[in-house]
């Protein structure tokens, strides 16, 4: 790939001359897809990204979003009872799709990687990870070695760093067969007083580079991500894939924290797509400044590497900082101490960005334009044709035991006993529950955060689908009594330049907007990866969102059932809709997606209310799988659940997945039907026992009833490792 | 009077350490291998942390093993400072010579995040005092480098000194089942003792299950004994 004609023309009139070699790579690789969001800026307008509690929204390297207060720290409040926190959360979400094709051990774990260090220049200290990953279909051996990697590559990177993975999500679809997706979110911590940017700040600040040596890994990994993966991509390519080192990002971590706790960094950025072009240009166009670098003070791992190669390599581990001349030797000093290479590169300037090699000037442009010059694409969409109905009828055991045994809606298990989900010791609950919570003792505030997508909705009706998946992350939060605070998003499509992929990207877009925005959820950044497409056809539109609520305190009501307890589902509606369902994905058929609730906001917070309520037992949220999974995953040996319900069509009931619903177990169903009235409909489905076995029956269709024991449903939740192991 | 737990590149478990021991009044504070004073002069004891020291690049704790700062961590347990060496800080343990055997790469060759009930074998050593004898408790483990490894009649000899301090087990204390023992460690050994009671590795996290906002308090115990 190298620069498209009409860019070059641009970059001609501009500069009023041909750009060099190293300009010309820099264009091409800063003004591509993965860079510069040519084809899907003009739809993330859509996006709200606004809010009170929004300090830095879309476009650094990472969001910063302010927490409520729910105490000051000492466990009971503050004692003032002010309403502010000093305390910051970060947000960010990648992609390394591409890479964990060809490669999918370091291109995993390189994702990890990157995102950790967005996290380091808001100048904060990463405290969680998400994974969501998306594979082809899990009985090929491609797709199994593509996991298997994947998972390990995440499992080695992050553990060492000591960054807890809490959550996530893991889906298999045919149509990641030539394009698996890996999107890895983090969220960070710090106070308000230790917030950095990546807006240059000063002229003659200078410009220093801290981390590991350069060397010629990584060439042009952006434009590499921004076309189609070729057949032979695996082997082809994989000089444009990383290698990561997670002990120096270990230590780059805590040297991070020391910089920024004595206050060394007037703004910082990582080296990550376009290497230490993209990232020093993009500082110094932030600040409408510019620079002069001296390519060969950068310290290097490899002998003889020429301008261009300094400039764009993707080693890893590597941060550029802005600091004022006066604290060079201290900030080299931190280094030191943590063995890490640290070389002052140049300065800020107010001219252009200039780099020179060895006295010969190699680059020389307007760093403004360099970052936001790149023309926008207009696209041409094509709405997806309407479903019509075509259902299968499956035996009803053999669907039960197709849903709850599929790979994509059973146990994670394997993959999170992979990954160090505890260190840190701020992991209240989990992966394997509906959202991860996590203690931060600084504010006393407990932090759930969902993550994930679902292909299947998303590929039955790109835009409901995606309100679908905004809403049911939400509702993740929801059942452990948290309010949603902000979120980002990974959006994944295939080649935009095919309108109907760009018509169920467009789709994706515009319902997660709309529904974040009705849940008055901003959503503070994200990340975008299209040419997601190959020899097999393009990925399904996969927006994965990641959300972060929050509540005080860090208790919540388990997921698990208990052996007393009314059991009702909330939220159900009178037709089912099978569209989108991982019955129709087992057995074949269409039908319409089914519809969303009338009033999502009103359903979300009065569940995060009635979540802590006394009498609540137990909580899930009903996605995935509909109904027969949530239920499946509720029964443990210690506690079964007998359900009855009332409905002539059974695999609609059990099956639908339509989003905004969630089973409750309580002592006091009055009240939730109460708290409930006027926002969704509340039935009862029956009662945990002692038996640990789920028993359902239908009264309407008394020849269809379905029992299950925890032995049996455990068996059949765990395919994947019974498969892997 | 503090208990130094010793900070070394890559280690990753020093602040839950650090906020476990705050929790139960012990008072504690983090020491990086290479500074310059070494240990602090009020040292009353050590506790070696968890994670990829050197990024367990050569062999998980071999590197670490051999920072100056452990000459003074071997001279401080000799003289009777208790010594605590946790999941990587027990890997460097063995491999700076403080107590026997290896911690070598798990059975199912994988990393394994979980919690696991232990039998504590003894209970008249500083570490496992709050407990009775035979008493099961459930502590998490996370670690790719766990099982335990030893000549067998090297083992045998332990056994008889009365050096294994804790035994993967069921929730009942029965170590038949070769499905309780996590890793694969050779008579589902968990934790050891150094030549003297006051020197202990585990690769159990007790920090883990301390404090009682994020789980099981069972380890707490185990880190009281520093107080002791």
């Amino acid at each position: 790939m190298s620069l498209a004609d009409s860019d070059r023309e641009l970059v001609v009139e501009e500069l009023g001359r041909d750009p060099t070699p190293a300009e010309a790579a820099l264009f091409e690789n800063l003004w591509s897809e993965h860079c510069a969001y040519r084809s899907s800026r003009p739809l993330l307008s859509a996006f709200d990204s606004e809010g009170e509690q929004v300090v830095v929204g879309p476009g650094d390297d990472a969001a910063v979003v302010a927490l409520p207060a729910h105490g000051d720290g000492d466990g009971d409040g503050n004692e003032d009872g002010s309403e502010e926190s000093d305390q910051y959360i970060t947000m960010g979400i990648e992609s390394h799709n591409h890479p964990s094709y060809v490669d999918p051990f370091d291109g995993a774990a390189t994702g990890v990687g990157g995102i950790v260090r967005d996290t380091l220049s808001m100048g904060a200290y990463p405290i969680a990870l998400t994974d969501s990953l998306y594979f082809g279909e899990f009985d090929r051996e491609h797709s199994r070695y593509l996991f298997e990697g994947v998972v390990e590559g995440i499992s080695h990177y992050g553990n060492c760093i000591g960054v807890p993975t809490v959550g996530g999500s893991v889906d298999f679809h045919p149509d990641y067969e030539g394009n698996p997706l890996v999107n890895v979110a983090c969220v960070g911590l710090l106070s308000a007083d230790d917030l950095v940017t990546a807006v240059a700040q000063q002229p003659g600040n200078k410009l220093v580079l801290v981390g590991n040596g350069t060397g010629r890994d990584g060439l042009g990994g952006a434009s590499f991500a921004s076309e189609d993966l070729a057949e032979d991509a695996e082997t082809e390519d994989r000089p444009a894939v990383q290698v990561g080192d997670p002990y120096t990002e270990k230590l780059l971590i805590e040297a991070n924290e020391e910089l920024v706790a004595e206050n060394l960094l007037e703004s910082a950025r990582d080296l990550g797509a376009a290497g230490l072009g993209g990232a020093s240009s993009e500082m110094v166009a932030k600040g409408r400044l510019g620079a002069h670098i001296e390519l060969e003070r950068v310290h290097q791992r490899e002998p003889n590497m020429n301008a261009l190669e300094i400039l764009l390599a993707e080693s890893q581990e590597r941060m550029c900082y802005e600091v004022e001349p006066g604290n060079v030797d201290r900030v080299r000093e931190i280094a030191e101490k943590y063995d890490l290479g640290c070389s002052v590169i140049g300065e800020v300037t107010e001219e252009n960005y200039v780099c020179t090699f060895e006295g010969e000037t190699v680059v020389d442009v307007d760093a403004y334009f360099l970052g936001e010059g790149a023309p926008m694409n207009d696209l041409e969409t094509e709405s997806p044709p309407e479903p019509e109905t075509d259902l299968p009828d499956a035996d009803l055991e053999a669907a039960f035991d197709a849903v709850v045994g599929s790979p994509s809606t059973a146990s994670k298990r394997w993959v999170y006993r992979q990954y160090d989900h505890e260190v840190g010791v701020r992991t209240s609950v989990g992966p394997g529950d509906d959202a991860a919570l996590i203690a931060i003792r600084e504010s006393d505030t407990g932090l759930a955060i969902s993550a994930g997508a679902a292909p299947n909705w998303t590929s039955a009706d790109p835009e409901n689908g995606a309100k679908a998946v905004a809403l049911e992350n939400a509702t993740n939060l929801a059942a452990k009594g948290a309010t949603p605070l902000a979120a980002v998003d990974c959006l994944n499509g295939g080649n935009p330049e095919k309108p109907e992929v760009y018509g169920g990207f467009s789709g994706i877009v515009d319902g997660l907007a709309e529904m974040c925005s009705t849940l008055s959820v901003p959503v503070v950044g994200g990340n975008v990866s299209l040419y997601n497409d190959s020899v097999s056809g393009p990925i399904p539109p996969t927006p994965t969102l990641a959300m972060v609520g929050t509540k005080a305190g860090y208790e919540a009501p388990p997921l698990e059932a208990t052996p007393e307890g009314e059991l009702l589902l909330v939220g159900q509606r009178d037709e089912f809709a099978l569209g989108g369902s991982e019955y129709l994905a087992q057995f074949g058929g269409t039908d319409r997606f089914p519809a969303l609730p009338d009033e999502p906001a009103a359903f979300v917070e009065t569940l995060a209310d009635i979540a802590d309520a006394d009498g609540t037992l137990a909580v899930h949220d009903v996605s995935h799988g509909g109904l027969a999974v949530a239920l499946a995953e509720m029964v443990s040996s210690n506690a079964g659940l007998a359900v009855s319900l009332s409905t002539a069509d059974p695999r609609g009931a059990l099956f639908n997945e339509a989003a905004g619903r969630v089973l409750i177990q309580t002592t006091d169903s009055e009240a939730v039907r109460e708290a409930f009235d006027g926002v969704a409909p509340v039935v009862s489905l029956g009662r945990g026992t002692d038996d640990g076995t789920l028993s359902i029956e239908f009264t309407d269709d008394t020849a269809s009833t379905l029992a299950a024991d925890a032995d049996t449903i455990r068996e059949l939740r765990s395919i994947i490792e019974t498969e892997l192991e | 009077m503090t208990v130094a737990i010793i900070r070394f590149g890559g280690s990753n478990c020093d602040r839950d350490a650090e906020r476990a021991l705050e929790h139960l009044d012990i008072d504690a504070e983090i020491v990086w291998h290479e500074d310059e004073d070494g240990l602090p002069a009020e040292t009353s004891g050590i506790l070696l942390p968890g994670g990829f020291s050197y990024g367990d690049y050569l062999r998980a704790g071999a590197m670490a093993a051999h920072s100056p700062i452990m000459d003074e961590v071997r001279e401080a347990a000799a003289d009777g400072v208790p010594v605590l060496g946790v999941c990587n800080g027990a890997q460097v343990g063995c491999e700076s010579g403080l107590t026997e055997g290896a911690f070598t790469t798990n059975e199912s060759a994988r990393f394994q995040c979980e919690h696991v009930y232990l039998r504590v074998e003894r209970d008249d050593t500083p570490w496992t005092a709050a407990y009775e004898d035979g008493e099961v408790i459930e502590v998490p483990i996370a670690h790719g480098e766990g099982r335990y490894e030893i000549d067998d009649d090297r083992l045998a000899e332990l056994e008889d000194e009365g050096r294994v301090l804790f035994r993967y087990c069921d929730e009942n204390g029965a170590v038949d089942d070769p499905s309780v023992n996590p890793n694969g460690s050779k008579h589902n050994v968990a934790g050891v003792l150094g030549e003297t009671e006051t020197v202990a590795v585990l690769m159990p996290h007790p920090e883990r299950a301390t404090l009682p906002d994020v789980g099981g308090v069972d380890g707490q115990g185990i880190l009281e004994g520093f107080a002791r």
